[in-house]
């Protein structure tokens, strides 16, 4: 063959692979000259234009702009910007549509904000530009971030690239099937009860949700604000802890942030685990956890202690409550959150009639009754009721309590150990309509998430196995104490390295 | 049966910053509709509020100014309801952790000294202002999320005389504190007023009506006596009143029911989610406490004590608190502290209007009023050159000693007085017998004769006395 076809043979290969890369991959073919970023920005569109259809990951996207991006990222690479200030130059990663990308359409999988095009950006979205990222898509979510299955979308479910019969999680499932399908290198989720855990586990990826107040909230819509946390959906550990490390640190517009520095993560990714304490919560292996999921848990908490650590039982008397405790704190929180979608300022609107007698009662009505989708009605009324007079101290005010027992039982045991360890899900991922007409079935589906969101402690979730026939991944939960991502990150990975599990791709 | 009525008061009040209560954006009246708003306080998808340090200081500030505890917790909270002019419809206020309580009000009132207790002063955001047009509405949200401080009386008040004192005296400290500008016609405080009436003598509460849309003070006195009278009327005809809230229209100078429905709400309060507890340090109390300013009521006081004022000089000082600091610092060491607030009322704010000058810009210093009222009650210059000096001093900044010395002002000794008048009565034997025969007015053409020979050095009062004394014996 002659040197010049081959040429052409090896670059059409590597075209083709781009948007499968890390983004540690990615940055150094980049950096080296091997790749532009619009290549890769082209193959994430090509792969987006080639399995979307049947994944449903993005809502939207704006190719124009994203290879816009991209040619001023290969601009800023030509000119020599370097890796420090600009860690992300020219990497695509798209995000959830709960986040405000000035410009950009925000509908939340909902209808109700109709046509709004966001007037700013949050702050995770500032951060991710100011390290040079391509930020382009809208990422499919259950309606405001309400539910596991992404079945609560306005915009229709998205599906597991393992399973296209089966949903990818809830309820950042299209952020954890754009990356498990390789349509972009990486992606942000948020996570209020496990939403971005339990789709990662269901599509086969890396999803960490930090300590509460790590991440500024600033532009993420809020379902529950004391619960909601943004954080990254990524192809392997180290990807999640170069986020992490951009996306962390104060936000002086988010009074709830934490005033510590962002950590140093992914340079403590050593693989040196020894001595580590993980604790094994007996409350978690419960009736109804799938015997596969039960097996792949128990098989990687063997290769945890091949590796050093040591395991020791530990008690989390209060799981039990965490559920109801769950959906009363941050249905409370939503029905007021939700309350500003009324198409007074902005968003989708139902006029009434003209000579209707009550016209700003019944403006709200058809506004929010058209707008909302069965489950968002549904929590907002149940929020609405639990802060009733009469009946806040039985429902809101004994549940806040309760968080504070479930709060501190993590931290009891995270005296004794360095991290816990435990299925991200009960379940495998399930059908489209499975559990879609049981919203308790579907809650009670959250057991292992739930509670680290209610204690504000950090969890991760990566890839531990997968199920035999059909073939479908399951997630393993590494929960830290709070501010504690960089040990929860140092098993991750240790795990990672020393398990083929990231190399199996889903065929679609 | 004799009746009295229970009035208390709920005040809110927009806090003097310069930004909103959450956003950066300007807290400003009189801006064009929806020109001073962001996405913060447009209550846009994702925004959260961070609550500006200045509204929670002046909170503080207000607090201490109205003698109430600051408590070291207090804490945010969203109050939910439904209404066009809510950006978020929610608003964020301060439930059950307020960041002041506990306090009283003293104020002048028929001649005695009224006390009122404040219940609260709670800090929460404004809502934006709907407009009504022939077809539609619409919404400014200029105002939506400045920041608001709410006061509440206890129902300490027996009439609408009183109210209206307690309102007056109340601005007052909100203007003199700094707090806010209290401008009712700006929209800058609002007023609610809770009534009752039951019989002299009982101690329990009779069921009270909230009256709302009263837009000045004298409006919340007029709603006030046309309620009392029908609440007592309605009482003494053995009729119930039912507890709920009416609104005073003044241009009929009646009381109107509102809708019940709008008064039956429940506002599902619960902790602001987005905002920390508030738990202020002593340092940063302190600070806050060293912005207290004196009230007026105790300046007043205090002016009139330790310089023992008359009232009307005491108001000046208050009303001008410049002046009265001015008067403070020219004041120490005088015996004669009635001839300082005399120059300083009389004379130097005479002159500052005439200049259009602020008493910062002025050259003359507190020390020069001090030495003129030496020099004039030691009868080193008269009264007449004290008055020339005084316009140089304030044209120059010079001191009233230097100016006399160079003027060669000096007191006439006795021998040369003594010269002077007998060659003014020499110079006037026509006014001279006149006086002698009684007509005491005929002395002021000698006394003029003297002042001309002696260059305006002579005392007016001691060349009189000397003259009667020559021509009377």
């Amino acid at each position: 063959m002659p040197p010049l076809l081959l040429g052409l043979f090896l670059t059409f290969d590597i075209l083709t692979m781009l948007n499968q890369l890390t983004i540690s991959e990615l940055t150094t073919k980049l950096r080296a000259g091997e790749a532009s970023s619009r290549e890769a920005t082209q193959a994430c569109l090509d792969r987006i234009a080639a399995v979307d259809d049947k994944v449903n990951a993005f809502i939207s996207y704006d190719g124009e702009d994203a290879l816009a991006q991209a040619d001023a990222a290969d601009a800023a690479l030509k000119e020599g910007a370097d890796g420090a200030s600009k860690p992300l130059l020219g990497v695509p990663i798209a995000v959830k549509d709960v986040l405000a990308v000035k410009g950009q359409p925000l509908s939340c999988g909902s209808k109700i904000l109709g046509d709004f095009i966001s007037p700013y950006d949050a702050t995770v979205i500032r951060q991710l530009k100011e390290a040079g990222a391509v930020v382009f898509g809208r990422l499919n979510m259950d309606e405001f971030a309400m539910g596991s299955s992404t079945e609560n979308s306005a915009f229709g479910v998205t599906k597991t690239p393992w399973d296209l019969d089966r949903v990818a999680g809830g309820s950042s499932g299209g952020s954890g099937a754009a990356v498990a399908a390789d349509e972009v290198i990486a992606t942000l989720g948020t996570d209020t009860g496990g939403s971005i855990r339990q789709p990662a586990s269901f599509c086969g990826c890396v999803g960490i949700k930090p300590t509460y107040g790590r991440i500024s909230r600033y532009g993420l819509v809020a379902f529950a604000s004391s619960l909601d946390q943004i954080g990254p959906m990524t192809k392997d550990v180290r990807d999640a802890a170069t986020l992490l490390e951009i996306l962390c640190g104060h936000d002086k517009l988010d009074s709830t942030s934490i005033p510590e520095p962002s950590p140093s993560l992914s340079a403590n990714l050593n693989g040196d685990i020894k001595g580590m304490r993980i604790g094994l919560p007996k409350e978690y292996f419960i009736e109804g956890l799938d015997p596969q999921v039960k097996a792949s848990v128990e098989a990687a908490v063997k290769q945890l202690v091949e590796l050093g650590a040591e395991i020791v039982e530990i008690s989390l008397p209060h799981t039990d409550y965490a559920i109801a405790t769950y959906y009363i704190v941050a249905n409370a929180e939503a029905s007021a959150n939700l309350a500003r979608f009324d198409g007074v300022r902005y968003g989708a609107r139902v006029q009434p009639a003209h000579d209707d007698p009550n016209p700003v009662f019944n403006l709200y009505a058809r506004t929010r009754g058209q707008g909302f989708g069965a489950e968002v009605k549904r929590r907002v009324i149940m929020g609405t009721y639990v802060l009733s007079s009469g009946y806040y101290d039985a429902y809101y005010l004994r549940a806040q309590k309760v968080r504070t027992l479930i709060r501190q039982d993590f931290l009891k045991a995270f005296e004794q150990v360095d991290a816990i360890v435990s299925p991200t899900s009960p379940v495998l991922p399930f059908k489209v309509g499975e559990k879609a007409d049981d919203p308790l079935q579907m809650y009670l589906a959250d057991i292992f998430t739930i509670s680290c969101n209610l204690a504000g402690i950090c969890g991760v979730s990566l890839p531990c196995g997968f199920s035999g026939n059909p073939k479908l991944p399951i997630g393993l939960q590494l929960l830290g104490k709070p501010l504690g991502e960089e040990t929860i990150l140092r098993i991750a990975h240790a795990y990672e390295q020393a398990t083929d599990w990231r190399s199996q791709k889903p065929q679609i | 049966m004799e009746y009295e009525s229970v009035i208390g008061l709920e005040i809110h009040v927009q806090l003097k910053t310069k930004s909103k209560m959450w956003c950066g954006c300007a807290n400003e009246y009189g801006a064009p509709p929806n020109t001073n708003v962001c996405p913060v306080c447009m209550g846009m998808p994702g925004v959260l509020p961070v609550a500006n340090e200045e509204a929670m200081r002046l909170t503080a500030l207000a607090g201490y100014l109205l003698n109430c505890e600051v408590p070291k917790f207090a804490k945010f909270d969203r109050k939910n309801y439904f209404y066009p002019d809510a950006p978020k419809n929610y608003q964020i206020t301060q439930y059950d952790k307020p960041s002041t309580r506990n306090g009283y009000v003293e104020f002048e009132f028929e001649g005695g000294l009224q006390r009122v207790g404040i219940t609260r002063a709670h800090l929460e955001e404004d809502l934006g202002k709907n407009f009504h047009f022939d077809r539609e509405s619409g919404v400014d949200f200029n105002r939506a999320g400045v920041p608001l401080l709410e006061i509440v009386t206890e129902p300490d008040i027996r009439n609408p005389d009183m109210a209206h004192a307690f309102l007056n005296a109340l601005k007052d400290i909100m203007i003199y504190g700094g707090v806010s500008d209290f401008d009712m016609e700006k929209g800058m405080a609002r007023c609610d007023v809770n009534i009752s009436v039951r019989p002299v003598g009982q101690e329990s509460f009779n069921a009270r009506r909230e009256i709302k849309n009263m837009n000045s003070f004298s409006g919340v006195r007029r709603a006030l006596n046309y309620e009392i009278p029908e609440q007592t009327r309605r009482t003494k005809a053995g009729e119930t009143i039912q507890q709920g809230t009416v609104r005073w229209n003044d241009d009929l100078g009646v009381t109107e029911n509102m809708r019940s429905k709008e008064d039956a709400h429940d506002y599902r309060y619960f902790p602001e989610p987005d905002l920390m507890p508030f738990e202020p340090t002593d340092e940063w109390l302190e600070e806050v406490r060293s912005r207290v300013v004196e009230l007026p009521l105790a300046r007043k006081r205090r002016f009139m004590s330790d310089y023992e004022l008359p009232e009307g000089d005491a108001d000046v000082f208050v009303q001008n608190v410049p002046l009265g600091d001015f008067f403070e610092a020219a004041v120490e060491g005088v015996k004669n502290r009635k001839a300082v607030a005399n120059w300083v009322i009389n004379n130097l704010r005479a002159k500052l209007v005439e200049a259009g000058l602020e008493i910062g810009d002025c050259q003359i210093q507190p020390a020069a009023v001090a030495e003129l009222v030496g020099l004039v009650d030691d009868k080193r210059i008269t009264s007449k050159n004290a008055q020339e000096a005084f316009g140089i001093m304030f044209e120059t900044g010079r001191m009233p000693a230097a100016i006399a010395d160079e003027k060669g002002w000096k007191p006439a000794d006795a021998g040369e007085m003594e010269t002077f008048c007998d060659a003014a009565i020499e110079a006037n034997p026509g006014p001279a017998d006149d006086f002698r025969n009684g007509k005491d007015a005929a002395l002021n053409r000698i006394l003029g004769h003297v002042m001309k020979l002696s260059q305006g050095s002579a005392d007016p009062g001691q060349v009189r006395a000397l003259l009667a004394k020559k021509l009377r014996g």
